[in-house]
């Protein structure tokens, strides 16, 4: 792990990559500043804008296969500077961005074409596009910043849109509440990545990617394990991980473009991207590594078994994100090449988890926006195309040779059966049981909204197939999810391997098991668990929420997690703001006043505030003040200091 | 009788104190003689003029360091700056101060002493043209200002706290609506911060037993000679902090903040939340920096303790408001705390950050000030936060432009709320203060939370039948906002400039 | 130790009380005797001292705006002092100094003088 990591200056076309950035960002900065005069026309700025982001990204990427040295950085101007602070306005071009850059620009063109049809009803769709460029450009400054404080630029960016999304439906509550939720937890996740940051700032001084990393290995082990948690930390909060998954399935209130592209193919990636250009910090520590594996295998399973006992379509598909982005944490934190096989499931992933986040938004479309899977049920005669597009992403989701998820998921429990000892058994098993699990619940949803009879609501008689704008897209990221995983799969890695930091192979250890019964018994359990999911629900199932067991109603209840966040994040925030505003407005004169001061409304309270609270308030100073004696006095005397 | 020695006096490097005292004063004798209907613009052109005069010479004497006039003022890098700071703040909101176009007569009552809801009082609320002594008053305070963080001796510095709070207690007292709560604001602040200037003289008091003077330097040696009851040091350190947080707004003297922001007139809680925030704590870093030096391993935990008490205070209490203004209060709060990260860094960065910071958050708060007094209904500025529902509907501009402000309070990159909570929670890691930034973090991440509902309150809502109006500003409330924006924005984007300004200004002469 | 320096001292006192006993007493002696309510009363500065009505009542304020002029200036007066009794040693600068103070002290009266402060209605 001794080699070093070496950027060039960019010369040529690559001095443009700025650009990519700019783009979308100018593009939403018109939609919002032009107002109403851009309402005809403005979803097409955005589709151009993302599209243009996309040729133009290619480009790139074909000029740096070429190159020697494919780590590109472009320097743009000294942001901060000052005394040992140094940090760069800059961007980094590598193969590892430069895949990120075709799977948000390529994807997130495909949906912004769907949303073009999707929204077309909607009088927000103007700053809708807007709000969705926006977070193209910042998703794409994450990925392409060449130092930690970019990369939260970006984090807090994307974060800020996908906020803006989730509640765009303002006048639903529950999209409210989920905006609120997701903003919550992902601010606990951003003070990690902050925190974060300084640490490298006060251990190494830089946060530039070429300082850290090859600053990294002269670091302890202790300061490494923690910065790498705090890290794991904020990469955990945007990706829906353990113990902060809760907010990605409430996310599902946005539109469903959004789910589509910021909650299943991009966004939630990024804590994937976090961790996988930071692998220099976390190969340095296996017990950071193992927690990360600990958190992907326990995350992974927690998914199946909620999604298993989802009746919501979206939610669904959002706890098979959750879930799938657990087999990509375990990639991540597996280290040395599984790396890129992380890399390769993110970016399958991408395609087929977008599929079929536009395939149930087209199913959404034509059934009123009914999103219960109960009320669904044989659909495949009335949507061609949704149907036979929604089944590519199906079989490419379970792992099913030989569409993508097969050449994607499976090298992934291989990898996991490599590492060291008992450790190998426990998370290759829960890998392999993933996957069983995996093609039950997605079969479920698979059969259930397609397949079997005919549940649905009085007031639908003739569902429809989704216009050509929908269906288009729906077609090429079909094509995705068949064919990209094989290729990926072979082309990918090699390519990854330029990406500063990412080349450093470990000598795998012998897998516990074989490869080929490894294969075989994975192709096996989906195969199991896609023909119990058929036999149990081909003859559909009860059209509303049935008594069940303790597994079940733990399942449905999302295992019991926002009761624990409640009680550990929400609880003692309130009472705290409680208590503080308590001791603030009443201050000392609570005690005297009583209940005479807490009866009476607004006007009440006004009087209240204009009579006699400033004895109150300097007692509270007074009290102030005798403590900051006291602790000067304490020190003074030995006490605290 | 032998002759007195008199101290070198160096006239050039005092010259913008006193340009504004006697501008200051030039303001009285006009309120005396000018007729009245001239009073208005040529107070105005008097005291912005008079501030540009003062900051041409700041400008100009940018290279001096100095102590003069008997070793009582110090104008050296951190006075000049923050000298610079105060004006440039002060001129702009001087510009909110002499918007008259809002509303008819302006902000400012026209008889501050007429009694609230009399016959003549109501009479003179139909727009009876506002009195125009604010203009000497805030002149009065911006050359107290000045001379607040330039003071080198802590009897000059009580006089400069005096001199910069006596006219703002009267300036909060002058709102032309909701007159009552305006005049409770000024007693409020009034009575604490007589309270406040007590402690403060206290602690003078007690430091000149102790040290045989008042000298800032004079303490530094008696500090590093140690032979003095050290009990008088440390409480009268204490005593003197406590004087300078209250004017701070730390907690827990920042009780009167909420209360003074929402009742007076919203010019003048723009200029406290700007300018005075940059007097005081150009005070407390040159007490603590150039007098305490040698005790700062014992006042460090103390005032560390108090930034994160602040911090929280602020950020919790921030989630709560229901008025916007009173929003602002906490948030002002808030920022006090993240500025104290940088003040106990005790190193060379902190104060340069400390400096970028104030400087930052001033021409945000301003703007931010300056459009809250444009969102008005027929009872003047609305500034419950459910009458801004649905605002982005009806002006989407002031909309995003408050949007923008509100991302910057909350330290959104790219804006200068970011660079400045980077480049203060830097050095105090570099300062070895790591848990103040871990404090830091955690509580910009509440914080942000109330910015946010903010923004979701304009944006996604429907607007109410009531939702305000919002007027068409004059161009001074304009100029005032758009400056705010731009060095927000600037700041944001290419902060190196001010940055190296910051780091070239931050020693002390000692 | 010589007590010298106080002799003068104890003379002051000593004229000082003879003054006040002189003054207490000839007064009743030489005066004219005119018997009302408002003299039996605590002389307040116009305030009615006792009984207060509920609430505190209302007085004028002239009396304070009176007051504290009458303060500003007697602290004038204070500073003054020392400068008269060290002019010489203080020189022109030090005059110099004492005319910008009472022309500050001066702007003050003006404003209040234009303003109507000095009228008794």
């Amino acid at each position: 792990m001794e080699e070093t990591v070496e950027y060039v200056q960019a010369t040529g076309l690559l001095s443009s990559v700025w650009l990519l950035v700019a783009i979308p960002l100018a593009s939403a900065a018109v939609l919002l500043l032009l107002g109403r005069r851009a309402d005809k026309w403005g979803h097409w700025l955005g589709v151009l804008a993302v599209g243009s982001a996309f040729v133009l990204g290619l480009s790139y990427f074909i000029s740096l296969a070429g190159m020697e040295n494919k780590s590109v950085e472009l320097s743009l101007w000294d942001f901060i500077a000052v005394g040992r602070f140094q940090v760069d306005f800059g961007l980094l071009f590598d193969p590892l961005s430069g895949v990120f850059v075709l799977l948000i620009t390529g994807v997130g063109s495909l949906i912004h074409l769907y949303a073009v049809g999707y929204m077309s009803h909607d009088e927000g769709r103007r700053k809708f596009f807007a709000y969705f460029n926006l977070f193209v450009a910042a998703m794409l400054l994450l990925v392409l910043g060449n130092n930690y404080v970019m990369l939260y630029f970006g984090w807090e960016g994307v974060g800020l849109a996908s906020y803006l999304l989730i509640s765009f439906w303002y006048t639903k509550p529950s999209a409210a509440t989920a905006g609120k939720k997701a903003f919550l937890m992902n601010r606990v996740g951003d003070a990690g990545l902050a925190i974060g940051i300084f640490i490298m700032f006060a251990t190494l001084g830089t946060t530039q990617y070429v300082d850290v990393f090859n600053g990294v290995s002269g670091l302890a082990a202790g300061t490494i394990l923690v910065l790498g948690l705090l890290l794991l930390l904020g990469a955990a909060g945007k990706s829906g991980q353990f113990p902060l998954q809760a907010w990605l399935p409430d996310a599902m209130e946005g539109p469903t473009p959004v789910s589509a592209l910021i909650h299943a193919a991009t966004m939630v990636t990024a804590g994937v991207y976090l961790i996988a250009r930071s692998n220099p910090i976390f190969s340095a520590n296996h017990t950071l590594q193992t927690v990360v594996v600990s958190v992907g295998a326990l995350t992974l399973l927690m998914g199946c078994i909620i999604g298993a006992a989802k009746d919501d379509i979206k939610r669904v598909l959002a706890w098979s994100t959750v879930s799938q982005i657990g087999y990509m944490f375990l990639g991540v934190g597996l280290g040395g090449a599984a790396y890129a096989l992380a890399i390769v499931h993110l970016l399958a992933h991408g395609f087929f988890k977008a599929n079929m986040f536009l395939g149930a938004g087209s199913v959404m479309h034509g059934m009123k926006d009914q999103v219960d899977i109960r009320r669904f049920g044989g659909l495949s005669k009335y949507m061609k195309i949704t149907w036979l597009t929604f089944m590519m992403g199906w079989l490419a989701i379970i792992g099913m040779f030989p569409f993508s998820g097969f050449f994607s998921k499976e090298p992934i429990i291989v990898a996991a059966f490599e590492r060291e000892g008992w450790t190998a058994w426990l998370f290759g098993m829960a890998a392999l049981l993933g996957a069983g699990l995996t093609a039950f619940y997605m079969t479920r949803l698979f059969i259930l909204t397609f397949h079997g009879p005919k549940r649905w609501t009085e007031d639908i008689e003739h569902p429809h197939e989704s216009p050509a704008i929908m269906t288009i897209p729906l077609i090429l990221l079909a094509i995705g999810s068949v064919g990209a995983g094989f290729l990926l799969s072979t082309s990918v890695p090699d390519w990854l391997e330029a990406t500063g930091g990412l080349g450093a192979q470990e000598e795998p250890h012998e897998a516990v098991l074989s490869h080929g019964v490894l294969t075989a018994l994975s192709l096996l359990l989906t195969v199991a668990g896609a023909g119990l999911a058929y036999l149990l629900f081909r003859n559909g199932t009860a059209k509303q929420e049935q008594p069940a067991g303790v597994v079940v109603t733990a399942a449905r209840r999302n295992l019991y997690s926002d009761t624990v966040n409640e009680a550990i994040f929400e609880k003692p925030g309130i009472f705290l703001t409680r208590a503080l505003v308590y001791l603030d407005n009443r201050g000392i004169d609570g005690a005297v006043n009583g209940l005479a001061a807490a009866v009476g409304g607004g006007s009440g309270r006004l009087r209240r505030l204009q009579t006699g609270f400033v004895r109150s308030y300097a007692t509270s100073m007074l009290t102030g003040a005798l403590l900051v004696v006291a602790a000067f006095l304490a020190i003074q005397l030995g006490w605290l200091a | 009788m032998e002759d007195l020695n008199l101290p070198p006096i160096d006239y050039a490097a005092l010259s913008p104190i006193l340009i504004l005292f006697g501008v200051a004063c030039l303001g009285v004798l006009v309120e005396a003689f000018a007729p009245r209907r001239a009073r208005h613009p040529v107070q105005l052109v008097l005291a912005i003029g008079g501030s540009v005069a003062a900051l041409v010479m700041v400008v100009l004497e940018r290279n001096t360091r100095v102590v003069t006039i008997g070793d009582a003022v110090a104008i050296d890098g951190p006075s000049l700056f923050l000298q610079g700071a105060i004006l440039l703040l002060g001129i702009v909101s001087l510009l909110l101060i002499g918007e008259r176009s809002l509303e008819a007569g302006g902000p400012f009552v026209a008889q501050a002493a007429l009694t609230v809801g009399s016959e003549k009082d109501n009479r003179q609320a139909q727009g009876a043209p506002g009195n125009t002594e604010i203009y000497p008053l805030a002149v009065f305070a911006l050359s107290g200002m000045l001379l607040f963080v330039a003071a080198n001796d802590l009897l000059t510095m009580f006089i400069a706290l005096e001199v910069l709070s006596l006219p703002l207690y009267l300036l909060c007292a002058l709102a032309r609506r909701k007159r009552l709560l305006s005049q409770e604001a000024a007693l409020k602040y009034f009575l604490l911060g007589s309270y406040a200037s007590a402690f403060f003289l206290f602690g003078v008091a007690l430091l000149y037993g102790y040290a045989g003077g008042v000298n800032l330097q004079q303490i530094n040696e008696a500090v590093a000679a140690s032979q003095n009851s050290d009990i008088l040091l440390y409480a009268g350190l204490a005593l003197l902090a406590i004087g300078l947080l209250f004017k701070v707004a730390a907690a827990p003297f920042h009780v009167w903040t909420p209360d003074v922001y929402q009742g007076a007139p919203t010019p003048v809680t723009a200029f406290m939340a700007a300018c005075t925030k940059v007097a005081g704590f150009g005070a407390l870093l040159r007490v603590l920096y150039v007098a305490f030096e040698g005790v700062q391993w014992d006042y460090q935990p103390v005032i560390g303790t108090i930034a994160v008490l602040t911090m929280i205070v602020g950020s919790v209490l921030a989630v709560t408001q229901q008025d916007i203004k009173r929003l602002l209060a906490y948030s002002s709060i808030a920022n006090a705390g993240y500025l104290l990260v940088g003040v106990v860094a005790q190193n060379r960065e902190g104060v340069s950050s400390t400096l970028f910071y104030l400087v930052a958050y001033g021409f945000t708060v301003l703007a931010a000030f300056g459009v809250v007094s444009l969102v008005r209904d027929a009872d003047g500025e609305a500034t419950h936060l459910s009458r801004w529902a649905g605002l982005g509907r009806r002006s989407p501009l002031l909309a995003a432009i408050f949007t923008f402000l509100m991302l910057a309070f909350a330290g959104i990159p790219l804006t200068s709320g970011f660079i400045s909570k980077f480049v203060v929670f830097g050095a105090a890691i570099d300062g070895g203060q790591s848990w103040l930034v871990v404090a830091g973090v955690v509580t910009s991440m509440i914080i942000a939370f109330p910015y946010l509902r903010v923004i979701v309150m304009m944006w996604l809502s429907e607007p109410a039948e009531t939702t305000p109006t919002v007027s068409v500003p004059g161009w001074m409330t304009s100029a005032a906002v758009f400056i705010g924006v731009l060095a927000t924005l600037a700041l944001g984007v290419v902060p190196s400039p001010l940055l190296d300004l910051t780091n070239d200004a931050s020693l002390f002469v000692r | 130790m010589t007590l010298s320096p106080y002799v003068p001292i104890v003379g002051l006192l000593i004229l000082g009380a003879l003054f006040a006993l002189f003054s207490v007493s000839i007064a009743p002696i030489v005066g004219p005797k005119r018997y009302n309510r408002a003299k039996l009363e605590a002389y307040e500065c116009g305030i009615e001292p006792a009984p207060q009505p509920v609430g505190g009542g209302r007085f004028p304020v002239k009396f304070y705006l009176t007051a504290m002029l009458f303060i500003i200036f007697d602290i004038e007066i204070i500073f003054l002092y020392p400068w008269a009794v060290s002019f010489d040693a203080l020189g022109l600068f030090g005059f110099v100094e004492m005319v910008l103070f009472i022309v500050t002290v001066f702007i003050a009266y003006t404003y209040v003088w234009r303003r109507g402060g000095l009228n008794w209605d």
